[in-house]
């Protein structure tokens, strides 16, 4: 699924430009590659004040699926870049970057958040999880990962890393409600993963995967599962 | 995206005095402020990071018998802690309807009040004509697509709407802002927190630069078991409200003895039905036309070509809200 990690720098970046260019961003900021904005913003030896504010990368430590990492960052750089483009932990996806389809949603001390409207200078000390740390460090799927792939749960790919981790967070939630959280019914699933858009409308499948795990429901029932056991 | 430098405050003292800079501007959830900022709509040159006040991100019973909810504090939790999911469960219902999971993680009470509104026109720098972006600029939303834009309250000069869900539960709960500064704290009703935009659509609240949300008060709950919020969009979820409703009724057997109304998706703040409410008063449910006062509570609203829709739509899900508050109709 991680095919971006193989791509060829220039081709992941016409196919970002594609996608941006489809979902109509007209922004040229937002196209450019991040390597050529921190050229074009250019180190400031300046003290930071409002007039003339000090921009230079700063230390950032972010921890990312258990392991720390030091790094220096501007401060306008978002968690999802950092993810990205600085620890090449490509699996969060870059889809709207503006906070409307959920493909970049990780893991932040086991709250789901959009990491395209979050600056990684916010970060320090937060435990992040993204897609990549969801499996057991022997390589066993998470739950989530097992279900989704035993209910033909994602057509392309590119939202599921996000569709994963929002559902992670979805049974994360539950878990500190307890005895308080609420029934979850397919409706309720669906609504609590509106915030992941799927243009592959694998929508049943994912609801249906995300039942297996919450409910322990067997394969095979209800709405949009699979007919052949798989 | 414009650059800028970046800075944590570690308590509201030395938050409101990195605040009170020049181009500087606070942070917290971000869900609105980073969008912004990639849009070009809002260029800070200095962004104050207050998430680490631990002491703004409490809620607290207060001596009064309300609550004291803490600017910081997520909508995620707030939509399910104890003590609103019991008392103030207009507040809960309006919390979660709004926006997605993810991002009701992130932001936080004051960050929602300040949410500013999604006017196409103004929320893409590409079109020159705004003035709540450029003041003097024009509107063109008035000449445009007006499907999502205010009835009531608007302005030749501006027609957005506010977007959020949480305030129109807060105008009907009666909720106070706190506002701290380096001049001191003042405290106002939320119906007089957010401004209409008159001559002056570039402001959109009652906040003054340099000025901090510190918390949100409820006074004692009246309505715990008799409110409803109604938001009405294009989609099931995950979508702005084209009108909502919140109601909050206390009953006294088939008297109502009190009632807290608000429209929201209607106008450029939201929308408390004052008279409405004083209508509710003192009687029976089943002695009122709710239509006829629905409508009437809609009456000064002005439509443009595309929003034609909504007094309408707002007059039935009036009476609707009412209607299943009260437990005359199921939800």
């Amino acid at each position: 699924m991680n095919t971006d990690e193989h791509d060829p720098k220039d081709a992941a970046l016409s196919r970002r430009r594609f996608l941006q260019a489809a979902a109509g961003a007209a922004a040229a900021g937002a196209v450019l590659p991040q390597s050529l904005q921190a050229q074009t913003a250019g180190p400031s030896a300046m003290p930071g004040s409002p007039e003339t504010p000090d921009v230079t990368p700063v230390s950032l430590t972010l921890e990312v699926n258990g392991v720390r990492h030091d790094l220096q960052v501007e401060p306008r750089v978002t968690l999802l870049d950092a993810l990205r483009d600085r620890l090449q932990l490509t699996g969060t996806k870059k889809g709207c970057d503006r906070g409307q389809c959920g493909a970049c949603t990780v893991l932040v001390n086991g709250r789901r958040i959009n990491s395209c409207l979050s600056l990684a200078i916010m970060h320090q000390s937060d435990q992040i999880t993204t897609v990549e740390g969801l499996a057991q460090a022997d390589g066993s799927l998470h739950p989530l990962q097992q279900a989704f792939l035993a209910q033909d749960a994602f057509q392309c790919g590119y939202c599921t890393p996000g569709q994963l981790c929002s559902a992670a967070g979805l049974l994360e939630e539950r878990r500190r409600l307890g005895a308080a959280a609420p029934a979850l019914d397919d409706a309720a699933i669906a609504e609590s993963m509106s915030g992941n858009l799927c243009r592959c409308g694998a929508y049943p499948h994912i609801v249906a995967a995300i039942r297996i795990v919450a409910q322990g429901a067997p394969a095979g029932t209800g709405a949009g599962t699979r007919g052949d056991g798989a | 995206m414009n650059n800028f430098s970046y800075v944590r405050a570690d308590d509201v003292d030395s938050a409101l005095r990195l605040g009170a800079q020049p181009g500087a501007a606070f942070i917290a959830g971000g869900t609105n402020l980073v969008d912004l900022i990639k849009g070009g709509i809002e260029q800070p040159r200095m962004l104050v990071d207050i998430t680490r006040i631990t002491a703004l991100g409490q809620i607290q019973e207060s001596a009064q018998g309300g609550v004291r909810i803490g600017a910081l504090a997520p909508n995620s939790d707030l939509a399910v802690h104890p003590v609103i999911a019991s008392r103030y469960p207009l507040l809960s219902q309006a919390l979660l309807s709004g926006a997605s999971a993810q991002l009701r993680n992130m932001a936080t009470v004051g960050g929602n009040l300040l949410q500013r509104t999604r006017c196409y026109y103004f929320y893409d720098a590409g079109f020159a004509r705004c003035n709540k972006r450029q003041p003097g600029s024009g509107c063109a939303a008035r000449e445009g697509y007006n499907r999502i834009h205010a009835v009531l309250g608007g302005s030749e000069q501006c027609i957005a709407v506010n977007p959020s869900d949480m305030c129109v539960a807060l105008a009907a709960l009666d909720a106070v802002v706190e506002v701290r500064s380096l001049r001191g704290t003042h405290r106002m009703p939320l119906t007089e927190f957010h401004r209409l935009p008159g001559d002056t659509p570039q402001r959109d609240a009652n906040l003054g630069a340099g000025e901090l949300i510190t918390a949100v008060d409820l006074p004692a709950s009246r309505y715990a078991r008799h409110s409803y919020y109604l938001k009405l969009r294009d989609r099931a979820s995950y979508a702005f409200a084209l009108v909502s409703v919140a109601v909050g009724l206390e009953l006294d057997g088939e008297h109502i003895t009190a009632a807290g109304v608000a429209l929201g998706g209607v106008a450029p703040k939201p929308w408390r039905l004052v008279e409405f409410e004083k209508a509710l008063q003192g009687r029976r449910l089943a002695e009122l036309d709710l239509s006829a006062l629905a409508a009437a509570a809609l009456g000064s609203a002005e439509t443009l070509p595309y929003n034609q829709f909504k007094p309408e739509l707002a007059r039935r899900a009036i009476v609707r809200a009412v209607r299943v508050a009260a437990g005359l109709e199921e939800a």
